[in-house]
């Protein structure tokens, strides 16, 4: 059976880890190579990381780190944050990353997703989606790393980002994200159940029983989350252990 | 000895390089490792591995472009016999023909063509992620237990004409090839170099192989 994936999610500034609390109150935690080697050796099932280098003269680190990785973990690993061009992608898959995640760029050039599919297949693209809860079952997306609202609905941007080749979404809850509450798992099964291509879970994740909400809930094919494992609340172990018990696949 | 990895401008090059170089440096006999698209490097070679993600189309369209590129692996692999590793869509090049976007040739080296995953309306496509797998034992499944998970990302799949070269399979919900064998040709429709220390283990079975 095909496992319920879990992500570690490493905010990389300056090619340093951070981790905000709502995108702000950044904190500094260590060295991302290192990071990715333990949770690697702890069973990670892909890694991620998320740029948010704001001076694109300090991107360069970026790809060291990403070439590091690459070189030390023996799992997928997506990068992103600050990709605006193909040029970008094809830099970071070139320094060793597997997937690329695209958030504003996607938004502000659609194009972008379709083109990008087809050159380095679906597979490869991730589209990074940003959603306010707007009304009822009603979710709007933002871009700038959540700083700056559209009047675009998420379920209809999801539905169209599929359709162009998208290989999975990353649907992060602005609404929950730092808050530990637990995912929106209204989000994620609205979206979920109206498109073909995988869903990870991103925002709010604060116990164990958030991360199997996420599935049974939420229809989440993999779950990601950032603080919980970086302040070693919960292992990786910990998470796989409470989801096989509760009858999710997952690989131990 | 010299193992060539394909260069032909394929995603995961760097990662597959990557995990060959790592199991390669534990081997008591290492391989030289080249990674090349020179036809005159690619006849000296003593085992050959072929990377690929993206679609099969662009993947045969990047091998044609380079000149010689085909007829030096069809040299060392079907008229020298060397071993050789597909991976993915290098995996499913070894077809005859592919049904994505359209019909396309595939090498023709293992009967058999490349179709969609077929999978009830609740199955994610692609097929993406850890996944189990099951198969025939062979030296090249060496210390894998039944049942180990393997990383998966794809959306078509190939079904062998001969049961004899599907030697692993895995299930969503279907049976989906997860590894091919003829002679001394093997591919895997998982990537081995995203499936952590199984995925080195058949690496380093693919590099211990002296197909008979």
């Amino acid at each position: 059976m095909l496992k319920k994936r879990i992500i570690p999610c490493l905010d990389v500034d300056r090619g340093r880890v951070v981790k905000g609390v709502n995108f702000v109150d950044l904190i500094d935690a260590g060295d991302p190579v290192e990071q990715a080697k333990i949770y690697n050796s702890e069973g990670a099932d892909e890694l991620c990381f998320l740029d948010i280098t704001a001076s694109s003269d300090d991107r360069e680190t970026l790809f060291e780190v990403v070439k590091k990785t690459a070189e030390n973990c023996f799992i997928p690993l997506t990068v992103g944050g600050g990709v605006r061009t193909i040029d970008d992608i094809s830099r970071l898959l070139h320094h060793g990353a597997d997937k690329v995640s695209i958030n504003t760029a996607a938004v502000e050039n659609i194009d972008l997703v379709a083109k990008a599919a087809k050159k380095y297949g679906s597979s490869t693209i991730v589209i990074a989606v940003d959603a306010k809860k707007n009304g009822d079952k009603s979710w709007n997306i933002f871009t700038h790393g959540g700083r700056k609202p559209t009047d675009i609905d998420a379920l209809e941007y999801c539905i169209e980002v599929a359709n162009l080749g998208a290989g999975e979404i990353l649907l992060t809850s602005m609404d929950r994200d730092g808050t530990k509450i637990g995912f929106d798992n209204e989000l994620l099964s609205t979206v979920s159940s109206s498109i073909d291509i995988p869903v990870i879970a991103s925002g709010g994740v604060g116990n164990l029983e958030h991360f199997a909400e996420g599935v049974l809930k939420g229809g989440a094919s993999a779950l990601l989350a950032a603080s919980i494992f970086h302040f070693g609340e919960y292992s990786i172990k910990d998470v796989k252990t409470y989801l096989a018990e509760q009858n999710i696949a997952v690989r131990i | 000895m010299k193992l060539v990895i394909i260069n032909y401008g394929s995603g995961n090059l760097h990662s597959v390089h990557k995990a060959f170089e790592a199991v390669n440096n534990n081997l008591e006999n290492p391989y030289e490792i080249i990674v090349t698209n020179t036809p005159s490097e690619i006849l000296k070679a003593d085992k050959i591995a072929l990377p690929g993600v993206g679609a099969f189309q662009d993947c045969k369209n990047a091998i044609h472009k380079i000149d010689g590129l085909f007829e030096s692996l069809e040299q060392v692999v079907i008229g020298e016999k060397k071993a050789f590793m597909g991976i993915c869509v290098g995996m499913q090049l070894l077809a005859e023909k592919s049904l994505e976007f359209g019909e396309c040739e595939g090498f023709g080296w293992i009967p058999g063509e490349v179709i969609k995953i077929e999978a009830p309306a609740d199955y994610k496509i692609p097929h993406m992620g850890w996944n189990e797998v099951t198969f025939r034992n062979h030296e090249l499944l060496n210390n894998i237990s039944q049942n180990t998970d393997f990383y998966f990302v794809h959306s078509y799949y190939f079904r062998t004409q001969k049961n004899e070269n599907c030697i692993a399979t895995t299930k969503y919900p279907n049976p989906i090839t997860a590894a091919v064998l003829k002679e001394n040709i093997f591919g895997t429709q998982f990537h081995p170099e995203k499936s952590h220390n199984n995925g080195k283990q058949i690496i380093t079975n693919f590099l211990e192989w002296e197909p008979s």
